[in-house]
């Protein structure tokens, strides 16, 4: 039983006593980074107003006038049971908080921090061409922090096209479906005569780019250029495509990093991240990482119709049965599956290990990744694929 | 003064919560107490209520039943990618405009002259946003997936939502008398902009308890005798637990407890379970999960 339940409790206590304890109430969540608005507090007091005295009353307008996210609800319960607490004795409310949706990712800190890029760019202006051509070339687990900031820096302005699909919208066009609206205009000026007909045409959106970065130990290097990318997807210059960019990250688990890349140093998000879903003695778990994918984020329609992109170099520590079930059915919820193998850079390198075996039969393109050459070809094949 | 009384003692003023909750009932959905909280409040203070939750946890279908119960009429907005105003709102009729064009010339006047009767209330094709603004509060409109749908239509959508009034621009501003009951359902398949958040009450569904499951199961198939009704929605409740692609919703509980009901002997054994399996999980893997898992999910 939630205390939202309880018939019981006393008239005139409770955290929302009044328009003090409203106030207090939503200082309270803020205080716990949930985003309130005045507006919402306002609200809170209405509906306290409109409701009975009963604690149950109290705690459900607070909640449905306070929280905008099911995130937020475990917070909720948590302070609205703190200073219940204080007009109960210890231990009379009932302890259950609702359970949780699918578990998202939550920032390990909600400040934004760091400074992006700016400082590197001189070093790529000045650099004269045959060091850029080396720089393309260079192998990012080989390179040195300065080489990889250069190389970042680079792939910060790389352009990147991924694939259109048609979209239900229409615009004026010189053929296709005939435009009513438009001819009923053009009519009118010529006395209701038909003469000039108007046409539309199906206007076209980007796909969903979906990235997901392997950031075990052995991709480390790797996955801090690849990350670079994302967020050049992210920052394209066509801001319906920057839009559907997802990026997720993996080790042994799997967490969400689209929410954070504006706002960070994108090595800062890579270093969270890692301390979330990487154990350092678990390994790599593809397979489990992709299952939570499609199972949790597959629900919500991120997949649907979207191109994703797998930086991984395939070294699978779990089971590889599970990885080829995983990827098989993300291969059947995405329009093309794109795998990145930084190993594949290596000219004598064959996927023979079990898990990038498994995985290969469900790839559109495999590609390697390992320089800045080979994601500029990465972008190109994007744009390409169909 | 209103002071705490229990419920029995309480002659209750229509529209609040205990009897919003058994109104639903009465109609056939179980409410529990923070749903009916959300959606009296919604009508009280004019407020958009937005519904989260996973598929079939009976969002769409509590607008229905809260028409029902308002007796006001369901409008229903089901919004998809790229939807638009023309879609949504309002849009003209151009094929009886352009009849209306070629009559008045065949009848020897200058179509010019009557631009403006072109753009009149007749050719004028309400569509569910601008039917509910004009019904008012005799309205419940129900916004479906507004996830859906794009973020520019999610800004259009809060302006209305934030006056209840609208301008055409060729016929003048239509505003709601009174504003409909508003009902907003999203998947989260993406997150919803904090402004349109912040301008609706949130109200969370999550899958009901076992119990509450049962109660439903009753209500909505009377033929069910209880322990079948019981014993079904604890396996559901299991399912839930196993990690699914596609959890069952209360949809797939009922239809499996009346197939269960309709079967033989009316038990939920091994072979009746692997038999009828195909009406609560709809998935092929998940199908494959479930028959492996079959024992643990009908073990007590």
């Amino acid at each position: 039983m939630t205390i939202g339940d309880d018939p019981r409790g006393a008239a005139a206590i409770g955290p929302a006593d009044g328009p003090e304890g409203v106030v207090a109430l939503a200082a309270a969540l803020r205080r716990r980074g949930v985003a309130i608005g005045t507006g919402q507090v306002v609200t809170c007091q209405r509906a306290v107003a409109t409701l009975g005295d009963q604690l149950a009353d109290r705690y459900w307008a607070g909640r449905t006038t306070l929280i905008s996210d099911p995130a937020d609800l475990g917070v909720f319960d948590q302070v609205f049971r703190a200073m219940a607490a204080a007009a109960f004795e210890e231990g009379s409310l009932p302890a259950l908080p609702p359970r949780q949706p699918p578990a998202e990712m939550t920032a390990a800190s909600d400040r934004g921090g760091g400074v992006a890029g700016d400082g590197e760019e001189p070093a790529v202006a000045g650099m004269i061409a045959a060091e850029r051509e080396r720089l393309r070339h260079r192998r990012f687990d080989r390179a040195s922090e300065e080489e990889l900031a250069a190389i970042g820096a680079t792939l910060q302005r790389l352009p990147i096209a991924v694939p259109r699909r048609r979209s239900r919208r229409t615009r004026a066009g010189r053929r296709g479906e005939l435009d009513l609206g438009r001819t009923l205009e053009r009519a009118l000026t010529t006395d209701g005569e038909l003469v000039d007909r108007a046409w539309q045409q199906r206007r076209t959106t980007p796909r969903r780019l979906v990235i997901l970065l392997d950031i075990s130990g052995s991709m480390a290097a790797h996955a801090r250029a690849s990350l670079r990318f994302a967020v050049a997807a992210r920052r394209a210059a066509d801001r319906d495509a920057a839009q559907r960019v997802e990026v997720f990250a993996f080790g042994t688990r799997l967490t969400r990093l689209s929410d954070h890349l504006a706002a960070r140093d994108p090595d800062e998000a890579i270093a969270a991240a890692a301390e979330r879903v990487v154990d350092w003695d678990g390994g790599t778990r593809i397979g489990d990482s992709l299952d939570e994918l499609v199972r949790v984020w597959a629900r919500r329609g991120v997949l649907r119709g979207a191109v994703a992109v797998i930086c991984s170099d395939g070294l699978e520590r779990g089971d590889a049965a599970t990885l080829e079930q995983a990827v098989a059915r993300l291969r059947r919820q995405v329009h093309r599956l794109v795998w990145v193998n930084p190993l594949a850079g290596d000219e004598r390198y064959e996927p023979t290990q079990r898990g990038m075996a498994a995985a290969l039969p469900y790839v559109d393109a495999f590609l390697p990744g390992h320089d800045l050459a080979s994601l500029e070809e990465l972008s190109q094949v994007l744009a390409s694929l169909r | 003064m209103e002071q705490d009384r229990t419920d029995s003692s309480t002659t209750t003023r229509p529209g609040d919560v205990p009897s919003l909750i058994r109104a639903l009932e009465e109609h056939s959905y179980l409410a529990d107490r923070g749903l009916a909280t959300a959606a009296h409040l919604a009508s009280t203070l004019d407020r958009p209520l937005l519904l989260e939750g996973d598929a079939g946890v009976g969002k769409t279908e509590l607008a229905k039943v809260l028409a029902e119960v308002r007796g006001a009429q369901l409008i229903r907005l089901q919004c998809h990618e790229g939807l638009d105003r023309s879609q949504a709102l309002y849009a003209w009729d151009h094929p009886r405009q352009l009849l209306h064009l070629r009559a008045l010339e065949a009848s020897g006047e200058r179509p010019a002259d009557h631009e403006a009767e072109l753009y009149s209330e007749r050719f004028l094709l309400a569509r569910p946003m601008l039917q509910a603004l004009r019904a008012g509060g005799s309205a419940v409109l129900l916004v479906d997936e507004i996830d859906r749908a794009d973020d520019e239509f999610e800004a259009f959508l809060l302006e209305v939502l934030s006056d209840f009034q609208v301008s055409i621009p060729e016929l003048g501003t239509i505003v709601a008398q009174t504003p409909p009951t508003v009902l907003l359902t999203s998947n989260r398949t993406r997150e919803l902009s904090d402004a349109l958040k912040r301008r609706c009450l949130y109200h969370w569904i999550d899958h009901p308890d076992v119990e509450r499951e049962t109660a439903i199961v009753r209500l909505r198939a009377p033929d069910v005798p209880a322990d079948v009704a019981r014993r079904v929605a604890g396996v559901v409740a299991k399912l839930r637990d196993l990690g699914l692609y596609k959890p069952p919703g209360v949809a797939e509980t009922i239809d499996w407890a009346r197939v269960v009901a309709a079967a033989d002997d009316g038990e939920l054994d091994r072979d009746t379970v692997i038999d009828t399996l195909g009406v609560v999980v709809k998935d092929h893997d998940d199908l494959l999960a479930v028959r492996d898992a079959v024992d643990e999910l009908l073990a007590s």
